[in-house]
């Protein structure tokens, strides 16, 4: 730790980890929002409006600081992976600049009138700018999906005597099957995000005994998306994204499942502690060849391990990406069961009585967080030593002239200033679930032009 | 075709500037038209609804000149390494204190995020211009295609400057007066009672600073970067863009004097826009001037495959319109004054 190259990857690392924390509510909730909207069209019932308006404000905490922190992450393409934009920009600027004119224009149009329009749009225009809102934030998220994409499998590219990578065409970049498979499986992880948060909120209103009508309106919404999105986040979307993994990148499945050596029907580990200098699995707990059924949909099928492959094949960081594979696969499936349990209690009627279940959810919030940076650290280090797979090694990609001085001075700059966000974040966050949606609906209406109420204060 | 995208990302830089602009020049202009909470409040809403548009302006001009410049975006990022991270420093700086400012009605938090609003503006705009002070007069690039330029040396215009020398202060002052006059137009046309009082003040006092330091450029420059005056030369027609920005500069105080508020702020509009293109015109066609000629980056040199360019074009056009429309509707839709009772507006509440 300490060459410029560990600094560069530990600084997009550091920053592209925390950026996330905040699109992946705010698509989720995006999503959950426009439901919400929806069902106060159909019925006429103002407490889904409320609801929504309620959610509103913590989309806007939010996508505040996903703006914030997301301006670095196109800027550091170019200041700290100087030779990867010179060889690549032709390529994967195209995905970038797009989203800014495609998404970025849109979304930042259309939430300040989502945010703060709401009477002068009417209830059909108001609810139009909330599915503009959640288009133009889907739409970002696929373009950066299929930057990603490109990176773990490139398509439709040509590769000049100079070194640089040309366009070769456009489609097969955009519709790069890699990118699809990966865009649904990163977006059910964001609606997954969504629903845990807005179950916990209600739950924690229901065992508080307070702002109770909503406190069911966000359970009832959370679970039964949230069930539907546990499931699908497994099958078929991670399984999808499973096979593409163990046909492209074998090595890196071999590193993922901890399997070092080769063998016929293969076995699934579900825990154990990879010991790379020994070449073995620690205290394995394992199914048996499962991982073969998996991959090939057959028992006995031979799985190719890390002895498979030179050593200069291999993701340099096994451990770290045999555990952020792990922590991502156990996790979701925790998710099922908590939200089939949920699931089944709410349909028979008895999920707000049931306290113990109502705490389980609270206390889940988190855990979806958990479960998509896991997710993204293992799609990330497991296509290392590749910047982009097969034509591009990572240490062929930093910026020749930034020291490591130069990038561990920015790096801390951005921990500390995040670390200040992160603060504000909980703060305001903790401010909106605190006053809750009741009072909140009080205050409005109490007095036409409270002092209070204010820019920015929808 | 590289020409073409040369002219496009100056288009998209331009309306960054034009739109950014103003509520930079709206910051740095807080404390000086704002006395009380609630004045201030009425700055913040001058702006509120639109600044974050604004400064997508930014991140698409930043995404098309990646595509179509590689080279130059991976040269010219790194380069500046240091400079574009406290750039995004202070970006996130104010953007968390314009969100974040009306959320708590207090005597403690409100005035932070107001100070917070008014030093990262002030700084983003004297830092905008030195960046573009270090584009025209040239970077230490050599035959690797790259550079570093550390923070400040000797402050002279030598084979190793650093991003601050005399030469780029002064355009990052001018710069900083330029939006401080833009933005108070604009606030100008957007507030009633004191504050806009006070704006057309303040843009009357910063008009003639902008007069003396765009003079004093002009003259300085000249002689710094030597292709401006040959590309003139070469190209007398050119003299337009300039006669623009001088046309603005005298449109600003007519049209402030006919209490013409609109006026004045497209008046300065042009003179932005006339000194921007007359920069670019003259370092064409280069996209990044070495100090020592011969390693410069070229529209030539640093562009894309001819391929991505061209079905770039296409999905550029598409884009522009979709903003376009965005854009009209969303001014249309704030459009009018933002007056003292935060609920006139419709959006207060």
């Amino acid at each position: 730790m300490g060459s410029a190259l560990d600094v560069h990857r530990l600084h997009f690392a550091f920053t592209v980890t925390f950026h996330y924390l905040f699109p992946q509510l705010t698509m989720g909730l995006a999503l959950l929002i426009v439901i919400l909207k929806t069902m106060a069209l159909r019925t006429g019932d103002e407490h889904y409006n409320h609801s929504a308006r309620f959610w509103a404000k913590i989309f806007g905490i939010n996508f505040a600081l996903g703006v914030v922190t997301g301006i670095p992450m196109e800027f550091q393409f170019g200041t700290n992976w100087a030779e990867f934009s010179k060889a690549a920009g032709g390529v994967i600027g195209q995905t970038l600049a797009m989203e800014g004119i495609f998404s970025f224009f849109l979304e930042s149009s259309f939430l300040g009138l989502f945010l703060f329009g709401e009477r002068l749009l009417g209830p059909v225009g108001h609810w139009f700018a909330g599915l503009l809102v959640f288009i133009g934030s889907w739409l970002s998220g696929y373009l950066i999906v299929a930057t990603d994409a490109w990176m773990q499998y490139p398509t439709g590219y040509r590769l000049l005597p100079s070194g640089e990578i040309e366009l070769a065409s456009f489609w097969a970049l955009l519709l790069n099957p890699w990118a699809l498979a990966q865009y649904a499986h990163n977006m059910i992880g964001a609606v997954q995000t969504g629903c845990f948060v807005m179950a916990a909120v209600g739950a924690f209103y229901l065992l508080a005994r307070r702002d109770l009508f909503y406190a069911k309106t966000f359970v009832r919404v959370g679970v039964t998306v949230g069930v539907i999105a546990a499931v699908v986040q497994l099958v078929p979307t991670g399984d999808i994204q499973g096979v593409m993994i163990a046909r492209h990148q074998p090595v890196t499945l071999a590193a993922m499942e901890g399997l070092f050596r080769s063998q016929d029907g293969a076995p699934l580990a579900i825990l154990g502690q990879p010991d790379i200098a020994n070449g073995k699995l620690d205290n394995p707990l394992q199914v048996p060849s499962m991982l073969s059924f998996l991959t090939y949909r057959e028992w006995s099928a031979q799985v190719r391990g890390l002895d498979a492959f030179p050593q200069d094949q291999w993701p340099d960081k096994i451990e770290l990406l045999y555990y952020s594979y792990h922590v991502m696969v156990g996790l979701g499936t925790l998710f099922i069961a908590i939200m089939a349990l949920s699931a089944i209690l709410l349909w028979r009627n008895k999920l707000f009585e049931a306290r113990w279940m109502l705490w389980i959810l609270m206390l889940s919030a988190p855990l979806p967080y958990v479960a998509n940076t896991a997710g993204w650290l293992t799609a990330e280090l497991g296509r290392q030593p590749w910047l982009i797979y097969g034509l591009m090694r990572t240490v062929h990609g930093i910026s020749p002239r930034v020291v490591a001085g130069s990038a561990w001075f920015t790096l801390i700059g951005f921990m500390g200033m995040y670390t200040l966000l992160s603060i504000l974040w909980l703060f305001l966050v903790y401010r909106e679930i605190e006053q809750g949606p009741e009072l909140r609906e009080k205050l409005r209406t109490a007095v036409p032009a409270p002092v209070t109420a204010d820019y920015g204060d929808i | 075709m590289e020409t073409v995208w040369f002219c496009l990302v100056a288009v998209m830089v331009a309306m960054y500037v034009l739109l950014d602009g103003f509520d930079l020049g709206a910051g740095a202009i807080h404390f000086l038209v704002a006395k009380t909470t609630e004045e201030r409040r009425q700055v913040i809403a001058a702006i509120g609804p639109v600044w974050d548009g604004n400064e997508v302006w930014l991140l698409a001009a930043g995404g098309v000149l990646y595509f179509a410049f590689p080279l130059l975006y991976a040269s010219g990022f790194s380069g500046f390494y240091l400079p574009l991270m406290m750039v995004l420093w202070l970006l996130i700086l104010r953007g968390t204190a314009v969100e974040f400012r009306n959320h708590i009605q207090s005597m403690v938090w409100i005035p932070f995020w107001d100070f917070l609003f008014f030093a990262s503006s002030l700084l983003l705009a004297v830092f905008f211009g030195a960046a573009l002070g270090n584009v025209v007069r040239g970077v230490p690039l050599d035959e690797s295609g790259y550079f570093f330029e550390p923070l400040w040396t000797n402050f002279q215009l030598g084979d190793h400057p650093g991003i601050l020398d005399w030469y780029t202060i002064l355009v990052g002052v001018t710069s900083l007066l330029a939006l401080m006059m833009h933005g108070s137009l604009w606030v100008q046309y957007k507030t009633e009672g004191p504050v806009r009082q006070r704006c057309g003040r303040v843009a009357a006092w910063a008009w003639w600073g902008v007069l003396i330091f765009t003079a004093l450029l002009t003259m300085v420059t000249f002689a710094v970067q030597p292709q401006v005056i040959a590309n003139f030369k070469t190209w007398p027609v050119a003299f337009i863009l300039p006669a623009l920005a001088v046309a603005g500069l005298a449109g600003v105080v007519f049209e402030l004097r006919r209490g013409k508020e609109l006026n004045a702020f497209l008046a300065s509009c042009a003179y932005l826009l006339g000194m921007l293109t007359s920069v670019v015109f003259g370092v064409y066609p280069m996209v990044l001037p070495a100090r020592d000629p011969v390693y410069s980056l070229t529209v030539r040199s640093a562009k894309a495959g001819a391929y991505g360019l061209k079905i770039g074009l296409i999905w550029w056009i598409i884009g522009m319109i979709l903003a376009a429309c965005y854009f009209t509707y969303v001014y249309r839709t704030f459009a009018g004054k933002v007056t003292a009772n935060p609920d006139s507006h419709g959006y207060g509440n």
